[in-house]
């Protein structure tokens, strides 16, 4: 095999480097001894080196000098800054470095930045997902930037016999105005590294930040564009075989016998085998769905030879009927039946029209809604329907592991290792100091990689074929496996009185396997009778978190449900949400109510006045406006409909977010804009149909994904200006999109849009 | 043995001749620059030039390679610096990135046949290119830019 001789030089590099440090722990003496381990990882830190990788010999080994978990600098005063989340496209590689960098004072154009290695003692909690990143370390990475940098002044204060408040730095130098000595973070980093970390240090002032609040390039952009080695699926070793799994062609479906007889003369094919992945009775934790447990495997050389050679596969599959899975958790253990059924589409919705007139679980009353009803001058009523949706991560799950007697070493796209690696260490019997996980650059997450099996199915093909392997999954394998968004269903209820005041709201919602009602979400505070109730049918489709989890089908429901309250009640859509967040405000409603009404109000009003609403030179456009809080952060969206080839268009987009500080602005912005793309992409098109537990769109042919002459031409995002502490963005402006383009769809065609994709035909599903 | 020229460099390969050039080009030569999304030429991630056309490399033949320029984002510049690529890091357009590899061979076809795209031209070119993270805003006004700096360069400046 081919091997390029910058990868030759970065392993020599690697052995070369050594790193000293306050810090021991036993997780940081998990580094891997297992040949070529953490070769791409290195290889991205040292592509921005100023130093060659050829310079480099064995008699001048790179010191670095660990301050705290997050940053080694050498005496060179070269600074490397660790990201500890992995990276899907949401700019945490850059941003989350950038506020350890402010705090540190370093020039962020000279700053190294490497992905952590799986180590939540030095570098917390590494889970990237429910937008938490910047919540969770915003305060952590601004301690350790300041502690280090605290820890290299005193450093420096003994070194020159000063008072340490006589010390300042600028940029990476350390500065003794009143003796004029100078010096660079270098000169100190190894005595500073012998310090204890200081706690309580003070933190900058939020409105002197020079890097943060600042727009700083994406510091792998150079390597994207050149098509550097990045990805799970890029990661190579030696010797290293590609598994696949050739799983059942539908969900309720399980291996019979299989015969590789054929498919093991083909050329290249190294072993067909099946395994288990969990025992009967293993305690799953939330993270570790999986759809298929008994799985065929075949094993190769190359991925065409194994794709090639699966076609000759031969397999009986027999259905599955009723199974077991054990959960564990808080509560106990818990035995959950999976049904068996094959399912259909057509049957599913027959099902969910059937629950949703049968009662439901109370999730929350306030006042006396029966009566409110019963009273009412005029009741609105509208049910609402979205399907499963799957991830589609333009990079297919995959995964690198090589396991022996004693040790695992996993390298490749998951979004919290931290979850996944317990269940690696029953599974394959060795403690979590013997398994090693490094996190490549992802190519889309979406909450799809927080679900580990593929690790653990790597991980024991490795182990069953005594040898590294990469498992791939195909695009088809991929779209068909399941941890969907779930199908989901709503009916809005609400009261008008003979004023049209709204004197009640009811939202009753269910859905396959679970319900997306959000119960002290908005416009819950906002009306005196309010109930919230939900339903669920179990299922064999399995589900998991997607962008915005449960909030990306209610806002969509809730925000279109809120538009015809308007036109029924004469007013205009924001002003009759301003109006109850006012109420929600000024006299809430019952208790828990999960939004703060003013900062949801701010970006109502600050999308009404950026998008110039009602304003007659936009007259052209149908628009239609939503907004909605969740994973802390507020978002609105007026979206601008005109027809392109006859069809629906969204051509401008105008979003307004208030999500705390904004780390790094231009990069935010694109975020809100991909959100924007995205959820205007599910709303028209997205979804998957099922025929006898076949999954009917298995690739993009059928699997239909918003394309560039699809997406608007403009989307413009204004960030509220606030000083609060920095709230999540990743999901929180993805679900109000679909709602403002129900919305608008309403203005273009006449025509309410009450199913989803809203490109599909809009049947007429019977009032409950 | 399969002799191709890539990159404007020969390599002999022991592969099938109806391997897909793309995997040909990640598993055996190791240039993983080119990108497997769906296998079905429906997104775009494994377009390559073969003598300056746009290819799907997941469906081409390694075979039909044989004896003509293939040309992945390894090679598109040596030094990456391509109109392209200048403008793709100026404005900052990558999210996950692992589209844009991509998206840049296919723009850079664009951009040779028609220097000074319109949005439409841009619409054509560029819908066999999927963008799971929305970047396509950034793209469009990146391949306006690329024109414009390809402009400046070809004028000299």
């Amino acid at each position: 095999m081919f091997k390029n001789k910058i990868e030759y030089n970065i392993r020599n590099y690697v052995s070369m480097e050594k790193t000293k440090t306050n810090i021991n722990r036993r997780a940081f003496l998990k580094a891997s001894a297992l040949v070529g381990g953490g070769l791409l990882i290195h290889f991205s830190a040292l592509a921005k080196f100023e130093i060659a990788a050829t310079s480099v010999n064995a008699v001048n080994p790179v010191q670095w000098n660990e301050l705290t978990g997050y940053i080694k600098i050498t005496a060179d005063n070269i600074v490397k800054i660790l990201c500890p989340n992995p990276e899907f496209g949401q700019n945490v590689m850059t941003s989350l470095p950038m506020i350890v960098a402010e705090e540190l004072d370093v020039n962020w154009k000279k700053v190294i930045v490497e992905m952590g290695a799986h180590d939540n003692v030095k570098l917390g909690p590494q889970f990237t997902g429910g937008s938490n990143s910047m919540r969770m370390y915003w305060k952590p990475l601004r301690e350790a930037g300041a502690a280090a940098r605290r820890m290299l002044m005193e450093a420096a204060a003994k070194t020159w016999g000063v008072p340490v408040e006589e010390i300042s730095t600028k940029a990476g130098m350390i500065i003794h105005e009143k003796s004029g000595k100078t010096g660079k973070y270098g000169d100190f980093a190894s005595k500073a590294s012998s310090i204890p970390v200081p706690k309580n240090v003070k933190l900058k002032d939020v409105k002197n930040f020079t890097v943060v609040r600042n727009s700083q390039k994406n510091v792998e952009g150079t390597k994207i564009i050149s098509g550097m080695p990045l990805f799970g699926l890029d990661y190579r070793m030696e010797g290293m075989l590609i598994a696949m799994i050739q799983h059942p062609p539908a969900f309720g479906m399980t291996l019979k016998s299989f015969d590789g007889t054929e498919a093991l003369k083909m050329p290249g094919i190294k072993n067909v085998f099946k395994l288990k992945l969990y025992e009967d009775g293993f305690e799953q934790g939330g993270f570790d769905t999986r759809t298929f447990n008994d799985l065929l495997v075949i094993v190769g050389k190359t991925t065409w030879e194994v794709m090639n050679a699966r076609k000759k596969l031969i397999v009986e599959w027999m259905p599955a009927g009723d199974t077991k899975d054990t959960m564990g958790g808080r509560g106990g253990k818990k035995e959950v039946i999976v049904p068996g059924e094959l399912e259909n589409t057509t049957n599913q919705h027959q099902k969910m029209r059937q629950y949703a007139s049968q009662p439901a679980q109370e999730l929350r009353k306030d006042g006396d809604p029966e009566t409110a009803f019963k009273n009412a001058a005029q009741i609105i009523e509208r049910t609402y329907n979205a399907p499963f949706l799957a991830h589609n991560c333009m990079e297919p799950m995959n995964f690198f592991a090589h396991v022996t007697a004693d040790k695992a070493l996993l390298v490749g796209p998951l979004q919290a290792p931290g979850w996944t690696e317990p269940t690696l260490a029953k599974v394959l019997k060795l403690t979590p100091e013997q398994i090693e996980i490094q996190m490549t650059r992802m190519g889309g997450g979406f909450g799809r990689r927080a679900y580990g099996h593929y690790l653990v199915e790597a991980a024991l093909i490795s182990k069953k074929a005594n040898a590294p392997i990469k498992l791939i999954y195909t695009r088809e394998d991929d779209t068909t496996y399941g941890i969907y968004r779930p199908m989901y269903t709503a009916t809005y209820r609400a009261a008008l009185d003979a004023n049209k005041n709204l004197i009640a709201f009811h939202v009753k919602g269910g859905g396959i396997p679970e319900h997306a009602i959000h119960a002290n979400r908005f416009p819950a505070g906002a009306v005196d009778n309010y109930l919230a109730e939900g339903w669920q049918i179990p299922s064999n489709i399995t589900i998991g978190a997607f962008r915005a989890p449960r909030s990306n089908f209610n806002a969509a429901a809730e925000q279109s449900f809120l538009d015809e309250l308007a036109e029924a009640m004469d007013k205009d859509p924001i002003d009759l949400r301003l109006g109850l967040l006012k109420r929600a405000k000024e006299s809430p409603v019952g208790k828990n109510n999960e939004y703060d009404a003013d900062r949801y109000a701010g970006v109502l009003q600050l999308v009404k006045e950026k998008s110039g609403w009602n304003g007659p030179e936009h007259k052209k456009f149908s628009r239609g406006v939503a907004a909605y809080f969740c994973h802390n952060s507020y978002a609105a969206h007026v979206v601008d409909m005109t027809t392109k080839d006859g069809q629906p268009y969204v051509e401008r987009v105008f979003s307004a977010i208030d999500c705390g500080i904004v780390i790094n602005p231009d990069a935010a912005t694109n975020m809100v804009q991909g959100a924007v793309v995205d959820g205007i992409g599910n709303a028209l098109y997205g979804g998957l149909t099922h025929k006898n537990g076949v999954v009917e769109e298995n690739n993009f042919h059928k699997y239909r994904i918003i394309r560039m002459h699809e997406a608007p031409k403009k989307v413009e995002v204004h960030f509220v200006q606030n000083d609060i502490d920095p709230t999540g963005l990743g999901e929180p402006p993805f679900p109000p999109v679909f709602g403002a383009v129900a919305n608008a769809l309403y203005k273009s065609t006449g025509q309410r849009f009450y199913q989803q994709p809203f490109s599909s035909p809009q049947q007429v599903i019977p009032a409950v | 043995m399969l002799t191709l020229n890539i990159n404007q460099k020969t390599y002999t390969v022991d592969a099938n001749p109806d391997t897909p050039l793309l995997w040909v080009l990640r598993d055996m030569i190791g240039l993983v620059g080119t990108k497997y999304g769906c296998g079905v030429a429906q997104c775009g991630a494994c377009v390559v030039h073969l003598n300056g056309e746009a290819v799907r490399s997941c469906v081409t033949k390694a075979s039909r390679a044989e004896g003509k320029k293939v040309v992945t984002i390894e090679g598109l510049s040596p030094t990456h610096t391509h109109p392209l690529q200048t403008a793709w890091l100026d404005l900052d357009v990558s999210q996950c990135g692992y589209c844009q590899a991509g998206q840049i061979m296919s723009a850079a076809v664009l951009l040779k046949e028609n220097k000074k795209p319109t949005d439409q031209d841009i619409d054509d070119a560029m819908a066999g290119n999927i963008c799971r993270c929305g970047t396509y805003l950034r793209i469009r006004e990146a391949i306006h830019l690329a024109s414009e700096l390809q402009e400046k360069q070809a004028l000299g400046k």
